[in-house]
């Protein structure tokens, strides 16, 4: 008896590490797509690497960077001219997991870093590429946590103060609200920076924010009491500051205690359509903030949406469009800098560095015109607003 | 009115972590082990009535059954690879394999549906019912789930009290030996136990995601965790105790979100439990008896 029992009970454990291997198994798997997609013919290229979560909660985000820096380097690759070479690995929106995946692509020979997709692993990273002296420019960490210190770490999208700071001067400037109610995330390094910027720019604006209420990531399910305090408190705005699931979340259990204020969000909220099987009329008029608007008239964009639509079958967001301008920026800069394929990934971060923080380099992309960057990394552009109608994005102004 | 409201969201989360703590209760009880992967079968019977709905288009009630029998196979499964040969073992190694457990079934899910959040379509077809002139809101999710935990919790207490293979449970659950020498198997008492307490997962979990529509492979495991404080606090083997557990459980949590500080919750809610246990280490319902540690 006692001898089955150690039998099995080896079994048990080898049946469990084989789950954990299948689980890296099925992330090497997208990987493994993500870099036949995109690989160039030439022997001569410049390695690109990103990191995002591919899989796990967060992998829309992930997925969209992906495949929206694939497009930008198959049309980069097209053109002739400098060849770029794109790898994707996962982090499953995990800091460790992210410098894993770092190291991995150190090793394949990657030359100018894409960063990490999502704030918390992009913060563990951009310290590595600090010590390695790697160029990273990262489509979508919005927190200052992920430049500050290094100058070697540059921003494609809003920094979360400066998110915070655009939400409160939009919802002034287009009078959305006056009486403002917020739920954010306490635990989120990303949810919090927002809030705090947003609440001392709140108050600077003369906007009245009636009620804060708080949830942590171990207590994203239940909303009513939150929900119940800003319906008391008269808000006829909710400010979500928040990641897209427990927004749906929020959403459903409104719609569920007959609350309607309007509802405005930050670029998290970007992705709550493609959640499956969601109800897409609790969105309805649903307002976000997000440098990127799909329905935009433009060709760049016509031809970016068309293309992402022909790979994905949806309509891409702003991750797409924020990874697609990175790879397009990074172009622009290397082919200023007459950076070779081949230089060593210290001699390519400092000359990226210099054109980057240059007067004179400007950059037109999906996500903003005439975009400039600081020294600190922090990018400069012109945020749009968005509302959602009959299930799509449209530009609110 | 906002006093009534808050007690009404108490409730309505409260019966959900009762009816997850029944599940608990019931398996500690009979066969005197924690259960720590109660939280995932109720994920993965989540899952099983969100593709039942939602891919293969069945109805509701359908869904349900489908539900119940696969973590009802699921639950004798795992009872008969992983916990019987540990039968004899010390309490440790049960407790730790249920935690490995726990980890395989979400790892298994996360390969088998991906990780991306699904949302799930609640099976009460109703909104909610508004009284006071839409002052006072109670959604049918909640009463469902309270009107499931009576009728389980009575059928529960009747089928120990008054059934044969319940008289054997209760047997089994007082003395193992004993029970055994008197003629009951107790293998098959306890896979009984565990195939009973895997089908009220099922329907825990498919009221849990009617109430809180998300679904991920790490669904069940903040509920899960929850629940079970919910059933030590009531006191774990007594199923009236789970029930009123995971009630006030509920209305601690939600008042001290609504009055005292949302970031202060879930420091509020186990402080209470330390309390209670301090005051009464059985848990409110739970008998005295003595344990040998």
């Amino acid at each position: 008896m006692k001898m089955f029992s150690k039998v099995l009970s080896l079994a048990m454990a080898a049946a469990l590490t084989a789950g954990a291997l299948a689980g890296c198994g099925g992330a090497q798997n997208t990987a493994k797509e993500a870099d036949k997609s995109s690989a160039a013919s030439g022997a001569e290229v410049i390695k690109l690497g990103g990191i995002g979560p591919l899989t796990g909660p967060a992998a829309i985000y992930g997925n969209a960077a992906r495949v929206g820096a694939e497009i930008a380097v198959d049309e980069i690759n097209k053109k002739g001219g400098v060849q770029f070479e794109l790898k994707y690995e996962d982090d499953e929106n995990d800091a460790e997991k992210a410098v894993n995946a770092y190291n991995k692509l150190k090793d394949w020979g990657m030359q100018v870093s894409l960063g990490c997709v999502t704030t918390k692993p992009c913060i563990a990273v951009a310290s590595e590429t600090n010590s390695d002296r790697m160029f990273a420019l990262t489509p979508s960490a919005s927190s200052t946590d992920v430049i500050n210190n290094v100058d070697n770490v540059f921003q494609m999208c809003f920094t979360d103060p400066n998110q915070g700071i655009a939400s409160a001067e939009y919802i002034k400037s287009q009078n959305l609200g006056t009486k403002i109610g917020i739920i954010y995330n306490n635990s989120d390094a990303y949810s919090t920076g927002i809030y705090n910027k947003f609440i001392t720019e709140a108050e600077k604006q003369g906007l009245e924010v009636v009620s804060t209420q708080t949830f942590t990531d171990d207590s994203a399910n239940d909303f009513s009491s939150q929900l119940n305090a800003i319906k008391a408190a008269n808000a006829d705005l909710l400010y979500l500051p928040i990641y897209y699931t427990p927004a749906s979340l929020i959403l459903a259990q409104a719609d569920k205690m007959q609350y309607a204020p309007k509802f405005f969000g930050v670029d998290g909220m970007d992705g709550i359509l493609t959640l499956e099987n969601f109800d897409k009329s609790l969105a309805e008029g649903v307002m976000l903030l997000t440098p990127f608007v799909a329905d935009a008239s433009d060709d760049l964009t016509k031809n970016f949406v068309t293309e992402y639509q022909k790979r994905q079958g949806e309509v891409p967001n702003q991750f797409a469009a924020d990874a697609y301008d990175c790879v397009f920026a990074i172009y622009n800069a290397i082919e200023k800098g007459e950076i070779k394929p081949g230089m060593s990934a210290k001699d390519t971060c400092e000359k990226l560095i210099s054109v980057f923080t240059s007067a004179d380099f400007k950059f037109d992309g999906l996500t903003g015109e005439s975009v400039t960057w600081s020294a600190s990394g922090e990018v400069s552009k012109k945020p749009k607003g968005m509302v959602i109608q009959n299930g799509v994005y449209v530009g609110m102004d | 009115m906002n006093l009534l409201t808050n007690l009404i969201n108490g409730i309505g989360l409260g019966s959900v972590y009762a009816i997850i703590a029944l599940g608990y209760t019931m398996v500690y009880g009979i066969a005197k082990m924690l259960n720590f992967a109660h939280g995932d079968v109720i994920m993965v019977g989540a899952y099983m009535c969100f593709c039942a709905t939602t891919y293969l288009n069945l109805p509701v009630p359908a869904a349900i059954l489908i539900a119940m029998v696969v973590c009802t196979v699921l639950g004798v499964l795992i009872e008969g690879l992983a916990y019987k040969p540990l039968r004899r073992a010390g309490s440790l190694a049960v407790l730790i394999t249920a935690i490995g457990v726990s980890y395989f079934l979400q790892n298994m899910a996360l390969l088998i549906w991906g990780s991306a959040p699904k949302t799930f379509t609640s099976v009460v077809p109703f909104g909610a019912v508004s009284l006071f002139g839409g002052e006072l809101i109670i959604s049918w999710e909640t009463i469902i789930t309270v009107l499931a935990n009576i009728v389980i919790m009575i059928g529960l207490a009747l089928f120990t009290k008054m059934s044969r293979t319940g008289k054997a449970m209760r047997a089994v659950s007082e003395d193992k030996d004993a029970a055994e020498l008197m003629g009951i198997n107790v293998n098959k008492t306890i896979s009984i136990t565990f195939a009973i307490g895997s089908a009220l997962a099922a329907i825990a979990g498919v009221l849990l995601c009617s109430s809180y529509p998300v679904l991920m492979p790490t669904t069940g495991s903040m509920p899960g965790i929850k629940a079970f404080t919910a059933a030590v606090f009531g006191g774990i083997g007594s199923i009236p105790g789970a029930m009123l557990g995971g009630l006030l459980l509920g209305i601690i949590e939600i008042f001290a979100k609504s009055y005292i500080s949302t970031q202060l919750s879930d420091a509020i809610v186990f402080g209470v439990l330390i309390v209670v246990l301090l005051v009464k280490p059985t848990g409110l319902l739970g008998k005295k008896i003595a344990e040998k540690v």
